[in-house]
């Protein structure tokens, strides 16, 4: 009977198992000491089960250190190509070294670790990852994700709150971030890295701000 | 991994010096392994006597305050703002932190691990040089209010005049002791001679050195006997080097090997007689003296010929200043000194020309730009001569006699460099050598009776300085200026007036507005757009607070801020934009040989129409203010 299972049971490789293996323990670090994973994507459009990943830009910070040294960015082949995002975001079908996606998710799997994700608008960037890694017949991530975008929202004094949708250059003019390097996958993830340093300085006046805290944040 | 957000750091470094003078894609690794800093208002960067971090800063954006705990109280030493780096000096230097950092406000860093810049230290001399000389004037940090386009400029001149880079002055006469001289009578010979250090020597071949600080370590502590041999206890070998070495690899030596002092011998080996010997206080002296060693040629020399050279001595003196990016106060203080030191001296060797005394005292003053301090390029002379009042019978032939001198001194200050006034606003002028009586009437015609023309002609002299002679009758004049304006203020709106004339800087779009004919179409007239209307408000608005003894324009407006309390920002701000426009045109007329006035937009980099443009803000909210203050909104 047991034996019926285990041949369902599909073999995952390596890789996804090193991730799931790395959940299995809940840590609890403190927040300066935690590492934070800032990440972004290019696709080639915005409708997660259709689109595909052009590239995937992102950069840890601990404390108050964001670590150029510790960066990733992977440019993905995909045979879905659409001319007009080209002009949003300018990866073009050749010229930058390019590799299958399922390196590129093996890749950023061994860069995230069990680390805590931010994203502005983390659901797309998480939905069309998990996406990719579900054609690839792996599971979702594991990691807990964090939103810029709710963030920001919570960091807002309640006198001036407005209930809209913070765009990241929204986030760029209110926090006086310099606009470089927007609409590409690295630099996208570098700028949501500097708004989450700010953010978290309005969020924590008190000093007293956990890691648990920022994750029961909502929208 | 290069990827876009290391070749943006890389961006951003290229623009500041040293980081400047770094190969390219040297640039690009040392980018790749920057951490991101974020720091909030008032978090600390590193404190005081503590332990040096292996990684030191620069500003990308916000402002770091540098504080030294004197007295138990922390004194602000320097704000760091975008592309100043600091924290790299104590790690070269491999002692504790001199100062505490903190931020001012939000600041974001770019920290710089120092193992990898370090490395390329060793290989790049540019950034040696920048580095030693920024370390070796008294500020900490390297002030970078202008930014790359000048340092660069700099950076490719022949620094040749430069005395950071001449030949440094060594002790020639050498003391040295045998290697088995005791250590007793060696310290004996030490004390006699008050040195510090002796050198060890066997037929005039240097092999070692015996310092304070080892008969402290060795003798003191009972480790030696005091009858030891010299030989036993000097550190050998010594370090050698040829005696035309500069001031500025002396430096680099000593802070390499760690060491206070050098040996010069004939050919910089360890196996040729020994000439000299340098210490560090030797290299300071030679640094820190030179303004004070110029001033003092000044007032020994006897001809002209000698003043002129002097002059022109401070004007190296100047640029190698405007390249270590010393404080433009610090730089304009002692070249004015300079200038000053000059005037009088020509005073005096025309006044020995003339073979007769003055028959009644007199005093000369400097007008304009020499009376604010603010002379830092060689531009005209402006100057006047106040004597005593005489009677009527005497009057014609003491203003003879004093024509005659200032037309002697004024000739001489032409050769040295200053040249002469095209306006003819100098003491020569029959209208500008007058008896204290007439200048005290010059004056109240002035503020009673002033015209649009001759308020043009007379806000120069409202700047005027005691140089030289009697003191009293500048602050008689000051005195009679102070009485005469609280009868009369119609002074004031032509003075504010004369401010709001000049052309604004910018135009509606922000945009920079250029000459449009003349020999100096399409440049950027930074005197008449930004600095004048500067110095004019600051001129009406000491005049209105009633203080006359402060002429420096920044100095004004730092007064202003303490007598205004509720315009304090503004003022702060203008002294501070005035600072970074005399920078700026100074760097401009030292590099370009120039007056410095006229700049052409297309030589200068983003950086620097963003810092411009950042110093014209306060020129309209000071001017709103005057116009405001002295209701010019009727006024015509």
């Amino acid at each position: 009977m047991f034996s019926f299972f285990k041949k369902k049971q599909k073999q995952f490789p390596e890789f996804w198992n090193k991730h799931l293996s790395l959940f299995k323990n809940e840590v609890n670090t403190p927040l300066n000491e935690t590492r934070f994973i800032f990440l972004d994507t290019e696709t080639t459009g915005l409708k997660i089960n259709f689109d595909r990943i052009l590239s995937i830009g992102a950069i840890s910070s601990i404390a108050n250190s964001i670590n150029i040294a510790d960066s990733f960015e992977v440019y993905i082949q995909q045979n879905l190509f659409k001319k007009d995002t080209v002009k949003i975001h300018g990866i073009r079908k050749s010229g930058i070294k390019k590799i299958e996606e399922l390196d590129a998710l093996k890749l950023f799997l061994e860069y995230i670790q069990n680390d805590i994700l931010v994203a502005h608008h983390a659901f797309f960037d998480m939905g069309i990852i998990n996406e990719a890694l579900l054609r690839n017949g792996l599971g979702k991530l594991q990691n807990k994700i964090l939103d810029t975008g709710i963030l920001f929202k919570a960091s807002k004094h309640q006198v001036n709150y407005v209930d809209k949708h913070y765009t990241l250059d929204d986030l760029c003019d209110e926090l006086k971030i310099p606009k470089s390097d927007r609409h590409t996958a690295s630099g996208d993830a570098f700028i949501t890295a500097i708004a989450f340093q700010k953010i978290i300085n309005r969020l924590n006046k008190k000093k007293d701000l956990s890691v648990k805290d920022l994750l029961q944040i909502k929208a | 991994m290069s990827n876009v957000i290391s070749l943006r750091v890389a961006d951003f470094l290229k623009n500041y010096p040293p980081f400047n003078f770094i190969q390219k894609n040297r640039l690009q690794e040392i980018s790749q392994q920057v951490k991101v800093l974020y720091f909030e208002k008032g978090d600390e960067i590193f404190k005081q006597d503590k332990k040096t971090q292996d990684i030191f800063y620069i500003v990308k954006d916000g402002a770091i305050g540098l504080y030294r705990n004197e007295d138990k109280t922390a004194k602000l030493i320097d704000i760091n703002d975008e592309g100043d780096i600091f924290g790299l000096r104590s790690i070269i230097s491999k002692e504790n932190y001199h100062m505490s950092a903190i931020a001012e406000e939000e600041t974001i860093l770019y920290g710089i691990p120092s193992s990898v810049f370090i490395l390329n230290l060793e290989k790049n001399k540019k950034v040696q040089e920048y580095l030693l000389s920024s370390f070796a004037s008294n500020s900490s940090s390297s002030k970078t209010t202008i930014s790359n386009s000048i340092n660069s400029i700099g950076a490719d001149q022949d620094k040749d005049n430069l005395w950071e880079l001449q030949p440094v002055k060594y002790t020639k006469k050498v003391i040295s002791c045998l290697p088995n001289t005791s250590v007793k009578s060696l310290a004996k010979t030490m004390s006699k001679k008050d040195i510090g250090s002796i050198v060890i020597a066997e037929n005039d071949i240097p092999i070692g050195i015996i310092t304070d600080s080892d008969l402290r370590k060795k003798i003191a502590t009972g480790d030696y006997p005091i009858d030891t041999c010299a030989k036993d206890i000097m550190s050998s070998p010594v370090i050698t080097q040829p005696p035309n070495i500069t001031v500025s690899q002396a430096q680099m030596i000593m802070v390499k090997y760690n060491i206070k002092h050098l040996c010069i011998t004939a050919d910089g080996t360890i196996n040729t007689n020994i000439i000299g010997f340098l210490s560090e206080h030797d290299v300071l002296v030679s640094k820190a003296s030179n303004p004070s060693a110029l001033i003092k040629e000044a007032k020994r020399s006897k001809k002209v010929s000698q003043l002129r050279e002097i002059k022109a001595k401070s004007t190296a003196l100047l640029k190698g200043y405007l390249e270590q990016d010393l404080r433009i106060t610090h730089i304009s203080k002692i070249i004015s000194e300079i200038n000053d030191v000059l005037t009088i001296r020509a005073i005096e060797l025309a006044q020995k020309k003339l073979k007769k005394k003055p028959p009644v005292k007199f005093t000369w003053i400097a007008l304009g730009s020499q009376g604010r301090h603010e002379q830092l390029l060689p531009t005209d002379q402006d100057n006047g001569l106040i004597f005593e009042n005489v009677p009527p019978e005497k009057y014609e032939e003491t203003k003879k006699y004093f024509l005659e001198l200032a037309a002697i001194i004024t000739k001489y200050l032409h050769k040295i460099g200053f040249e002469y006034c095209p306006a003819d606003m100098m003491g020569s002028n029959p209208k500008w050598c007058l008896s204290l009586a007439e200048w005290k009437n010059q004056f109240k015609q002035w503020i009673l009776n002033p015209t649009e023309e001759a308020i043009l002609l007379s806000s120069i002299f409202f700047d005027f300085n005691f140089i030289y002679g009697e003191k009293s009758y500048t602050t008689e004049l000051s005195k009679t200026i102070h009485e005469t304006l609280s009868t009369n203020s119609i002074l004031y709106k032509f003075l504010a007036k004369e401010s709001l004339s000049k052309p604004s800087p910018l135009g509606f779009f922000r945009q920079f507005l250029v000459e449009q004919n003349g020999e100096n179409k399409d440049f950027f007239d930074i005197k008449i757009r930004a600095m004048m209307p500067l110095i004019d408000a600051a001129r009406v608005l000491s005049l209105y607070n009633k203080f006359v003894d402060i002429n420096n324009t920044s100095l004004r407006y730092e007064k202003l801020a303490v007598l205004e309390p509720q315009n304090k920002d503004l003022y702060l701000s203008c002294a501070a934009a005035f600072k970074v426009l005399t920078k700026f045109r100074t760097k401009q007329g030292v590099f370009h040989n120039s007056s410095g006035r006229y700049i052409e937009l297309k030589s200068l980099t983003k950086e620097d129409k963003l810092k411009l443009k950042k110093a014209f803000k306060p020129i309209k909210e000071i001017q709103e203010t005057l116009a405001l203050r002295f209701n010019l909104s009727n006024f015509s």
